[in-house]
């Protein structure tokens, strides 16, 4: 007889028999509006991803040429790995303080899903961190050299990757929980994953400078986000389990 | 909650004894196709009338990479088995495996360099089959470090397994998203291994290398699961009677 | 005590939809090993309706680890927990639905305050009403500090704060890790008096300790974990 402890917790329904138990919305809704909250009070951890990325950005006119028009050749490269990094920077707060305080254990062991919860976490931290670098990112770009026409593009794709971005980040955060000094352990795992995004991502980007058609990649670019939201919170809630025993 | 017998090869000293039994049947034959492979690899078969005998590197590269793939695929499988029944044997195979499978990623990336020298002119080219092996090899590191990140061996395994399922589902999609990059920049051309058809003189030897390799690889991977399945088990009274007082 | 029933009235031990029946929460030859120790060494244990099973022994003995094997977050390498006569596993989030664990700390957020973290960590289990919470921190007599956060309360405080949260979670099995850990003899006395009212609605308590509880010993059961 299987002994399926880990999925079946991770995918057991939301809604208790019970008369007084809310709705699993209601639930995602109370996951967010606490992570929301708490982030908050605690507002300058989230300047540090897009002061990260904004600095990464510089990097490269300084390293490599300020000339505008060479720029714009390696811009879509640029903002993609800088993105991508400020990404990894942001994970340290998706789990690790929940934890470290107990937390998290009261809501792996409340019965209700603890897949459904960690996808309100994610998306919170999305709403924190990704979609700040995606609206940072058409700014980037301007200072990159590209042209207005292309801005567009670039928010939609940044948008879009980083949604799976995060999702992927929450497996690696979750994978990852008890380990001291996660940090480059937690890069190693999760760039390889990453490589779709970003080179759907930078192409869509790069056709956007050019002024051709990009709907290609971004149409990818939304698979991938609907393929990590399906999977990614599972394989998260499975990870997080194995690190609360 | 009590030990679900899966399969009598779930059964620790079952495995172990039947793991040393095996081998040499692994062993042996393996010795004697590789050396048959090798002889009529590099020696027998006649040089290819494009690339002279630079192309006899792939007697040893085609089959490393199909293993690095077989291997990684093995171990997630492994490791899902693991997880979903509780099978410390299944975790034991996993572990056993992936250093062996990071063996093979490298001779991989080592050979095909090599030929590269002689096929484009440099030791590198972001060619999809290689950069694909590099992404696939960070795979692996990732899941070694991953796994040494925990002190907790039961812990190290499940976590581990769950990032192995996750990077299996990966793999096609980063292989995908590689090609699609490459198709777009126009890059250096399929290796060798894209030619229609190969004369027999060329093709047997190549076939008895892929078993030869494979059946190494079980070879070495029965000594290492033994050595995996003792450290899981060495509480065990089987493990004393066996090492012997 | 009005405040007592009121909550009372919202809890229903009995499942799905009676009121109290009674419950049985068995652990059957538990062995589990942590690393290298054999932690848990087949034991095994009955806790019914009214009872509350005190959990003593040394340091490293094993109680946090049975109180951690009973919720399900440590697999067990032999044995079963039955809860109400059928294995956990086959359906541990109800199994947790009824259950409340309190480990070593208070599972609060330091930003928050005593009242907010309540709602979110209560509120994914169950709706309630203010009314409801002001009463459960009053029983706890948090409500001077319910409003401030966490950060700024003393250890004592925070552990009050999460006996309101257990108040709150209305459920009948409580597994308590040192539930009186920071508390002054009056908080003792209370987390005593809590755990008696608990029993007297048909409830169960699996509580690991150093010192004795102050519950009447109508209910009490006692384990005694040894090393070695």
């Amino acid at each position: 007889m299987a002994e399926i402890n880990i999925l079946q917790a991770g995918l057991a329904r939301a809604d208790r028999d019970h008369p007084s138990a809310p709705s699993a919305f209601a639930v995602a809704r109370l996951m967010l509006e606490r992570d929301l909250r708490l982030a908050f009070r605690k507002a300058s951890q989230l300047v540090q991803p897009l002061a990260f990325f904004a600095m990464v950005t510089t990097l490269f006119p300084l390293a490599i040429t300020p000339e505008l028009t060479r720029l714009r050749h390696i811009a879509s490269g640029v903002l993609w790995a800088a993105a991508l990094l400020s990404s990894l920077l942001a994970l340290e707060f998706l789990f690790r303080d929940d934890a470290q305080d107990g937390t998290l254990e009261q809501y792996a062991l409340s019965g209700r899903a603890l897949t459904g919860l960690l996808s309100a976490k994610t998306a919170a931290h999305w709403l924190l961190t990704g979609l700040p670098l995606a609206l940072m990112a058409p700014v980037a770009a301007v200072a990159l050299g590209v042209p207005g026409r292309a801005l567009p593009g670039i928010l939609a794709s940044v948008t879009l990757g980083t949604v799976t971005l995060s999702l992927l980040g929450a497996v690696g955060a979750a994978l990852t929980l008890g380990v001291r000094r996660a940090g480059a352990l937690l890069s190693l795992l999760t760039l390889p994953l990453a490589i779709p995004v970003l080179i759907f991502g930078a192409h869509a980007t790069q056709l956007a400078i050019r002024g051709e058609a990009y709907g290609a990649p971004l149409t990818l670019l939304a698979a991938l986000a609907v393929f990590g939201m399906t999977l990614a919170p599972l394989a998260a809630a499975a990870a997080v389990r194995i690190n609360l025993e | 909650m009590a030990w679900t017998w899966f399969h009598r090869l779930a059964s620790p000293p079952y495995l172990y004894r039947t793991a040393r039994r095996l081998t040499p049947w692994f062993a042996w034959p393996a010795a004697l196709l590789i050396l048959a492979g090798l002889i009529g690899g590099l020696w027998l078969a006649p040089p290819d009338y494009q690339q002279g005998d630079a192309y006899r590197i792939m007697y040893v590269h085609a089959p490393s990479a199909w293993l690095s793939l077989m291997v990684y695929t093995i171990m997630a499988v492994a490791g899902g088995i693991g997880l979903i029944w509780r099978m410390k044997a299944a975790h034991a195979l996993a572990a056993a495996a992936a250093p062996i499978g990071a063996s093979f990623t490298l001779a991989t990336l080592v050979t095909g360099s090599l030929w590269g020298k002689p096929m484009w002119g440099t030791y590198w080219q972001w060619d999809p089959r290689l950069t694909s092996e590099l992404l696939l090899f960070f795979l692996y590191l990732g899941y070694m470090g991953l796994r040494a990140a925990f002190e907790d061996l039961q812990r190290a395994d499940r976590v581990s397994a769950v990032l192995a399922v996750v990077g299996v589902i990966n793999v096609p999609i980063i292989h995908y998203s590689v090609v699609w990059w490459n198709s777009l920049h126009q890059g250096p051309s399929v290796m060798y291994l894209g030619k229609p058809t190969m004369p027999p003189s060329m093709l047997v030897p190549l076939l008895m290398m892929f078993l030869g390799f494979t059946l190494f690889f079980a070879a070495v991977l029965m000594v290492r699961l033994r050595a995996e399945v003792l450290i899981r088990e060495r509480r065990a009274h089987w493990v004393e009677e066996e090492i012997g007082a | 005590m009005s405040e007592l029933a009121r909550l009372t009235a919202h809890q229903d031990y009995g499942g799905s939809s009676t009121g109290m029946s009674e419950a049985t929460l068995r652990g059957e030859s538990l062995h589990l090993w942590r690393g290298e120790r054999h932690v848990l060494r087949g034991v095994s244990f009955t806790v019914t309706s009214g009872e509350c099973l005190q959990l003593t022994g040394p340091n490293g003995a094993g109680k946090t680890s049975l109180l951690r094997t009973v919720c399900g977050m440590s697999y067990p390498e032999g044995g079963r927990i039955r809860w109400r006569e059928r294995d956990v596993n086959e359906d541990l989030p109800a199994f947790h639905a009824e259950m409340a664990y309190l480990g070593h700390e208070p599972p609060l957020k330091g930003e928050l305050t005593g009242r907010e973290n309540l709602h979110y960590w209560i509120g994914v289990r169950r709706r309630f009403g203010r009314a409801e919470l002001d009463g459960a921190l009053e029983r706890v007599g948090a409500q001077r500090w319910a409003d401030r956060p966490v950060r700024t309360l003393s250890a004592g405080q925070k552990r009050r704060i999460a006996l309101a949260g257990l108040l709150l979670m209305a459920v009948p099995l409580w597994l308590l890790d040192e539930p009186t850990t920071n508390l002054d003899v009056e908080g003792q006395r209370l987390v005593g008096t809590l755990i008696d009212e608990h029993l007297a609605a048909g409830g169960l308590a699996m509580a690991a300790v150093h010192h004795p509880l102050a519950v009447s010993e109508q209910g009490l059961r006692r384990l005694e974990l040894g090393i070695g």
